[in-house]
């Protein structure tokens, strides 16, 4: 391919015709091109959710809305909570790992490129059979469109009896099948973090990002299972006549639930360990200091995916469990909240002592602190069992797990775009859009879910289209409403800055933030085959030791 | 549904009236009414003294090192490279392990007390039955059935008067969530959980369904009626009776049984006795139809009884297709049933 320089320097290959350039992005396998088409594919898909949470605070701004009929809202918040988790967290972050494990341990790829290719292709056919319900899943009893069980579709709602036509099954096939591909996605970082490392790059020299990545995967690979066998049961039951939950035949209703929150509570932390690691990378070197603490950080990590698995009936408090079994479960619960008070010690000691910047990563990742830290807290606070009796399925609970998933991993997510959106693009996002972005975000978010937790104190129950005036949930829902608007506006700002400095954002060099970790030692975007010479570490901060020789990390490790 | 419920605001109120009852239409869970939602609204004040407690604190030194910490100017020097510290990982590990250990058994007891309640032998016991959008009550000791308005008696210092709920499922997945009185449980087909209410004070106590249920899940409201042990006593009293059997609506009567309504309604001393609706021999009785959607005005029942789908869409009664006549008695002879 030809190459040519521009006049702001940057080299650019000629352009190819659209159909002989898409064909390249299509049967590709490299990780750099699959993890861009991985965040690209999770960022539409966010955007899509986006519209159908707009739609149902629109619905809900006022009491008796007419906006729209029960079951198109009913579609909604299924449809939105299923592409969130499954179409929007996880593949988000399988694109991070898949562009940025290989280069943070100067790999040239990944250990299967094909697999991965075929994880990518997996996810995205999963997550367009899930839309096509919309149109396809009619069903013979013309029942419904798209799948309306909710996004943890208890049972026994989803069983034939209850749930006809074909949009249920849909909802378990999208699921599945984007599973097969999260699986793989795992499979593969596992074995790359494993096998590829560069000369010199120990476990204990890994940036801390790899190391969550190495977590992660192995617990996706840990509770992805449980969830595709209920799914796999729930599909005998609708189809062979099987009665795993079908309660009218002597089913269980609550062996779905054991089944779905033994992969469903991972799978929270599975969607937050990303952010963590994120935060974990832009924190130091916005700090410009070294993480703090790295092996108690390491360790934490590690005690949060074991203690995952220990936890998963705090979802089922109000099931009318033993006693002893909810004490137990208490237990184990509030214990997760001691690594994770760790980690946000050692964020906050990274900072203090530090000399602090301010760019839009780093503010992402010092909102995530303060947001997170709450969304812990009110996790403490349902951990209480009879507290959560009070406080489960109410608003308070959307709210909760909107801090977490929105202000924790939403925010990391958002740092992490303008932190190496430089390294995949060789372009800077504008700093103005991206405070906007911020600001913009910062006030809306919490107009909208700081006011939907006295939702729930007041005794609103989530999932329901409509409410009755004089209950005191008019004002709060009509400001959380408003809130979205501000977060659509900031959403707006980010799309408009990628694709503004797509075309001419400032040249952004190889290591634009004065960073410590091996992809910043490559150009930017990198060549495909990511190093011309294989790199050799002596510590945890490559980057560090070179442009400090007198004073090298490897000295003190 | 709209022009019927945008007034539910001023109904709330209006219909407590009627019934000689304070209707407490904010589901505070701040503000508890019963023993259980007080127990937990205790434990949660502990819970939450601490968890703002370690806000402040973490949140101020969060503060603290942006404001302190932030980089004046460039002077191209990197601040010392601190790696960490045994000793304050040491402490900030040991310390929330102890805050969590205070937690965990402030929390076990308030389970144990509240779940492994026992049963008083002279305790009013109701079975609930959650379905696909109603809630059935049936009081198995005073022959009563009746639907989505909890009566119950006040427990006074003086005479203790709990409720037992043992709740059940016909079809999917529910949960009973009254936050003045008690957190929620769920009902669960075939399973029998278990809750307990002393509610403190009289009046209508408004709550939901809070598990998803399916398409009207949002319109599964629930209503409990605290009433004093006389006025208790005197509406069973009236429940335990059979239905009216007035020679005015004879004729009435007559369409009604003819009609399949009875296929799926039952009219106590009536060859109506069909199980998947609610229970109408005393329907007259009750402030509300279509499980608290509208209040029962002879208005409302006569357009619910012509097309219950335009007020609660997607219901399991569908509209039935009476003529005028039909209509006319059928709702003359509900209207009957005191």
């Amino acid at each position: 391919m030809a190459t040519t320089t521009y006049a702001d320097g940057l080299e650019k290959t000629e352009a190819l015709p659209v159909p002989s350039k898409l064909h390249e992005w299509i049967v590709t396998v490299d990780h750099k091109r699959l993890g861009i088409m991985y965040i690209a594919t999770s960022l539409f898909f966010f955007a899509v959710a986006g519209v159908l949470a707009a739609l149902m605070r629109a619905q809900l701004a006022f009491p008796n809305g007419k906006v729209l009929p029960p079951e198109v809202f009913n579609r909604l918040f299924t449809v939105h909570g299923t592409t969130m988790v499954f179409l929007v967290g996880m593949p988000f972050f399988a694109g991070l790992a898949n562009y940025l494990v290989p280069l943070m341990i100067g790999a040239r790829d990944m250990a299967f490129p094909r697999l991965n290719a075929f994880g990518y292709w997996m996810f995205l056919f999963g997550g367009i059979l899930l839309y096509f319900s919309y149109v396809a899943g009619e069903g013979l009893a013309g029942h419904g469109t798209a799948p309306d069980v909710g996004w943890f579709a208890y049972a026994p709602l989803t069983e034939r009896a209850f749930s006809r036509g074909t949009s249920t099954d849909y909802w378990i096939l999208s699921i599945i099948i984007s599973g097969i591909g999260s699986t793989a996605s795992a499979i593969n970082v596992i074995a790359t973090i494993m096998s590829m490392r560069c000369k010199g790059m120990t476990l204990a020299r890994m940036p801390l990002f790899v190391w969550l990545m190495l977590v992660v995967s192995a617990m996706v690979v840990m509770a992805l299972p449980p969830l595709t066998a209920a799914q796999l049961m729930l599909l005998l039951d609708r189809y062979l006549g099987a009665h795993f939950f079908d309660t009218q035949a002597g089913g269980s209703a609550l062996l779905w639930q054991h089944f779905f929150w033994l992969f469903g509570h991972p799978e929270v932390y599975i969607l937050m360990l990303p952010g963590f690691a994120c935060a974990s990378e832009i924190i130091p070197v916005f700090s410009r200091k070294p993480i703090f603490g790295r092996a108690a950080m390491i360790g934490a990590t590690v005690a949060i995916g074991l203690l995952a698995v220990g936890v998963w009936a705090h979802h089922m408090f109000a099931v009318g469990m033993s006693s002893s079994s909810n004490i137990f479960f208490v237990a184990s619960t509030m214990l997760v909240g001691v690594p994770t008070g760790i980690k946000i010690f050692n964020w906050l000691g990274t900072m203090y002592g530090g000399k602090l910047r301010f760019d839009t990563p780093m503010l992402f990742c010092v909102a995530f602190l303060f947001q997170f830290l709450i969304a812990g807290l009110t996790g403490v606070m349902m951990a209480a069992a009879p507290f959560d009796w009070q406080l489960t399925d109410s608003y308070f609970v959307v709210a909760h797990f909107h801090y977490v998933l929105l202000g924790g991993l939403l925010f990391t997510l958002f740092g992490a775009i303008y932190y190496w959106f430089p390294k995949a693009t060789g372009r800077m996002l504008n700093e103005t859009l991206g405070k906007w972005h911020f600001w913009l975000l910062v006030v809306g978010f919490h107009m909208t879910f700081d006011t939907l937790h006295f939702a729930g104190i007041l005794g609103m129950p989530r999932r329901i289209y409509t409410y009755a005036a004089g209950r005191g949930w008019e004002g709060l829902n009509l400001l959380a409403s408003i809130g979205v608007i501000f977060q659509a506006v900031a959403v707006a700002c980010l799309i408009w800055n990628i694709i503004r400095s797509l075309r001419q954002g400032a040249p952004a060099g190889n290591d634009p933030w004065d960073a410590w970790t091996l992809e910043w030692a490559t150009t930017s975007p990198p060549p495909e085959y990511n190093f011309a010479v294989e790199p050799r570490v002596r510590s945890s901060r490559p980057l560090w030791d070179l442009k400090h020789p007198e004073d090298p990390d490897w000295k003190y490790e | 549904m709209n022009s019927f419920s945008r007034v539910i605001g001023l109904w709330c109120v209006m219909t407590g009236v009627a019934l000689g009852q304070t209707v407490h239409p904010l589901g505070n869970i701040f503000d508890p009414q019963a023993t259980p939602a007080e127990s937990v609204y205790h434990l949660s004040l502990l819970v939450m003294a601490v968890c703002a407690a370690i806000f402040f604190v973490v949140a101020g030194l969060l503060t603290f090192t942006i404001v302190r910490f932030r980089r004046k100017g460039n002077d191209g020097h990197e601040p010392a490279q601190v790696y960490g510290s045994n000793r304050i990982e040491v402490a900030w590990t040991v310390i929330p392990i102890l805050i969590v250990l205070v937690l965990t058994m402030a929390t076990a007891r308030v389970v144990i007390a509240l779940q492994n309640k026992s049963v008083p032998k002279d305790a009013l016991q109701v079975t609930v039955i959650g379905h696909q959008w109603w809630w059935e009550f049936r009081y198995q000791d005073l022959g009563i059935v009746t639907a989505n308005e909890l009566h119950v008696p006040v427990s006074t210092t003086a005479k203790q008067s709990p409720t037992f709920l043992k709740l059940e499922s016909a079809d999917v997945a529910h949960s009973f969530w009254v936050p003045q009185l008690s957190g929620k449980t769920d009902l669960i087909p075939n399973r029998t959980n278990t809750m307990w209410i002393d509610p403190r004070q009289e009046g209508t106590f408004l709550g939901n369904c809070a598990e998803y249920c399916g398409m009207q899940h949002a319109n599964m409201l629930l209503r409990v009626i605290v009433q004093s042990r006389e006025d208790f006593e005197k509406w069973a009293g009236g429940q335990k009776t059979e239905a009216a059997y007035d020679s005015h609506i004879l004729v009435a009567r007559a369409t009604f049984l003819s009609l399949s309504c009875v296929n799926c309604h039952s009219v106590s001393g009536t060859s109506a006795s069909g199980t998947f609706g609610p229970d109408l021999s005393h329907l007259m009785s009750r402030g509300t139809l279509g499980s608290g959607v509208i209040p029962n005005t002879p208005e409302n029942l006569r357009a619910w009884v012509k097309d219950p789908q335009v007020i609660k869409p997607g219901n399991l009664m569908p509209n039935m297709q009476l003529n005028a006549r039909e209509l006319d008695e059928v709702v003359s002879y509900l209207s009957s049933l005191k």
